[in-house]
């Protein structure tokens, strides 16, 4: 048994979002990050290898500045990483992406009783579309939304978070479980990760060695391919955060005047 | 200095971390009340953060000096008292077992300590013999198999939460000076081992200090660490690597004084706009970056000499001594630039100007630092 999860770089969204004139992200200009969701993805699937000592694989679909992003799971605890790079996968979006992160997955193996995790959404383009777009692809079950997963051989109970309640789903690998943040809290790397991580294996797939694969439709990926053309790029502003105070009214009205005081508004 | 692949990322662990996990209710809990936490110091030890100088087969990482060295500042730029609770296994708690203990003395003690499981402290300054650990009185006088020990140690940090004390003693009192010391591994529940009060410190408080009272306190002889009497060399090559740590403790006291000068200077208005746009404040903030920046060489330096195996003593003292001035400089000028809010408690600078004070005492005062280097210098 194995989990396949997929991970993306991000840029920080708390930085500066530069945007190429293609309306596409600068990445290269950006602080990036491994995109949240996909943490609580990773730590999903550790948790489960803790439990029932199976291997865990990140795979990432970016340039190859994304070792960077895998040498830091592989400090948490995921056992090998999946870069899939190539110059003709760039600017592909979700429908494009898709298609070469299922062939990467296939290409790499799926067994009857692994599991594919996904973070819920990736904060820089928030589609929630991937996910769904492998499983259907790759002809796996898939669920989404996962706030519990539980595994009992070869079934997962998992509970869905929704807008208006909970829902319990059960379902048989292989499978593409879609993560979000409350399903857990992502550990940290430890020290001797970050010492064992270099030597751990990383493939690389570039387009040669996907190209002949069956999903991979050669006019439908990349920039050119993509049905989808990004109009425009921007971040949207700010609203305030307030803040809400607690407690009795003498220790709350104490607490807001030393907040005044910290900054000096009285 | 550039970092690699490797040390970037655990950097970027140690920030992390201590971003995280040290919270401001934390840091105010540890110094308003003393006490040691121990949930935080078993989550640092769950990441390895308590190994990280002990080698791999003893269950810790066996990582090089330059990760100590940045996991020290990290810890420390965030709350030094926590830098403390990291550095002890790693330096003079495991330190001395790394370096002399023997093949069984190893497997025994060093892994619960790599893990966290248990605390070995170090002892060996005195009442009477601090900066001249020479002067040692404490003895260790053989009886058949076994060491009686009877003496008072001083100024032991972490005795009071300890599984394991390493206590130095005179064991040639025909010895003069540094020589005919012996080290021993002293269990703190033998009978006739007890610990003073907690000591009133300044600062890093959570970390509690206590003298340790040694009364015909019997250890077998399989607890000598190292051949008999040669004790001293073993404590003066463990120091060099706590000098290192302390240094880098001192570079991140410094930069956390940076960091809430830097903040607090764009924050504070007066005639009319943030302090930062007066030269008396913003060139006192340059002082303290450039300070602070040439501190960081030093100790990244140090550590790459001591991976590389190479002499280090003289560039760890300097660095000890170069970085702990500037955490003190550096705290001065936070407070300074604080003006009246930095003399309050409820400002971060008011406990770093108390933390920062320490840098430049313990393991090896400044002046010690001095008498290291013009000693290797001049007898050249």
């Amino acid at each position: 048994m194995k989990i396949l999860v997929t991970v993306k770089q991000v840029p920080d969204t708390s930085g500066k979002v530069a945007v190429n004139p293609d309306g596409t992200l600068n990445r290269a200009s950006m602080q990036t990050i491994i995109n949240p969701d996909d943490m609580n993805a990773i730590e999903a699937a550790l948790t489960l290898k803790d439990e029932l000592g199976c291997k865990v694989v990140a795979v990432t679909m970016g340039p190859f500045a994304a070792e960077t992003m895998l040498r830091e799971l592989m400090a948490m605890g995921v056992d090998e990483s999946v870069l899939i790079s190539g110059r003709e996968f760039g600017g592909s979006d979700t429908y494009a992406t898709s298609q070469i992160v299922a062939a990467g997955l296939d290409t790499y193996g799926i067994d009857e009783d692994d599991i594919i995790l996904c973070g819920r959404q990736a904060i820089d383009g928030d589609t929630a579309q991937v996910g769904p777009q492998i499983a259907e692809k790759l002809h796996l079950p898939q669920v989404t939304y996962a706030s519990e997963i539980k595994k009992e051989g070869n079934t997962l109970f998992i509970k869905r978070e929704l807008e208006d309640g909970y829902m319990t789903v059960k379902v048989q690998t292989p499978c593409v479980i879609t993560c979000v943040k409350e399903l857990n809290t992502p550990r940290y790397m430890t020290v001797l990760g970050t010492e064992e991580c270099y030597d751990k294996p990383m493939i690389v797939y570039d387009y040669p060695a996907l190209q002949n694969h069956a999903l991979i439709e050669p006019d439908t990926i990349g920039l050119k391919g993509s049905p989808t053309n990004i109009f425009k790029s921007f971040t949207p502003p700010q609203k305030g955060v307030g803040q809400m105070l607690e407690g009795d009214g003498k220790a709350t009205t104490d607490k807001l005047a030393g907040i005044l005081a910290a900054k000096h508004i009285i | 200095m550039i970092l690699d692949a490797k040390h970037t990322l655990q950097q970027k662990l140690f920030r992390e971390f201590a971003e995280t996990e040290f919270t401001k209710e934390l840091q105010e809990k540890l110094d308003l009340e003393g006490e040691f936490d121990w949930d935080i110091f078993h989550k640092m030890a769950k990441y390895g953060f308590t190994g990280i100088k002990i080698p791999k087969e003893y269950g810790g990482s066996g990582s090089d000096y330059l990760t100590y060295c940045l996991m020290i500042e990290e810890l420390a730029r965030v709350d030094c008292v926590l830098s403390v609770y990291a550095n002890t296994s790693n330096s003079l708690g495991g330190g001395p077992l790394v370096i002399a203990g023997s093949e069984e003395q190893k497997a025994k003690y060093l892994p619960p300590i790599a893990k966290g499981e248990k605390i070995m402290v170090f002892a060996l300054t005195e009442p009477g013999a601090g900066s001249d650990a020479g002067g040692t009185t404490t003895t260790a006088v053989q009886d058949g198999d076994d060491f009686i020990l009877n003496g008072r140690k001083t100024f032991i940090s972490g005795a009071p939460v300890a599984d394991w004390c390493l206590v130095f003693a005179k064991t040639d009192p025909t010895a003069k000076g540094s020589r005919g010391i012996s080290m021993f591994i002293v269990d703190m529940k033998l009978p006739g081992v007890s610990c003073g009060a907690h000591e009133n410190k300044m600062g890093i408080n959570g970390y509690p200090t206590s003298d340790v009272i040694l009364e015909d306190v019997r250890v077998s002889k399989d607890c000598l660490v190292g051949p008999l009497h040669k004790g001293f060399s073993i404590a003066m090559k463990t120091l060099d690597g706590g000098r290192l740590g302390m240094a880098a403790q001192a570079v991140g006291v410094a930069q956390a004084c940076l960091d809430e000068s830097i903040k607090y200077a764009k924050e504070r208005k007066q005639f009319g706009k943030p302090i930062a746009d007066f030269q008396g404040i913003s060139f006192m903030i340059t002082d303290m970056a450039t300070e602070i920046a040439a501190a960081r060489e030093l100790v990244y330096n140090a550590a790459n000499l001591k991976d590389a195996n190479m002499d280090a003593t003289t560039a760890c003292s300097m660095a000890k001594y170069f970085a702990a001035e500037v955490a003190n400089r550096c705290a001065y000028k936070a407070v300074q630039i604080h003006g009246g809010y930095g003399y309050i408690k409820e400002y971060k600078v008011e406990r770093l100007y108390r933390d920062a004070r320490i840098t430049s005492i313990y393991e090896g005062t400044s002046q010690i630092q001095q008498v290291v280097i013009s000693g290797n210098l001049l007898k050249k």
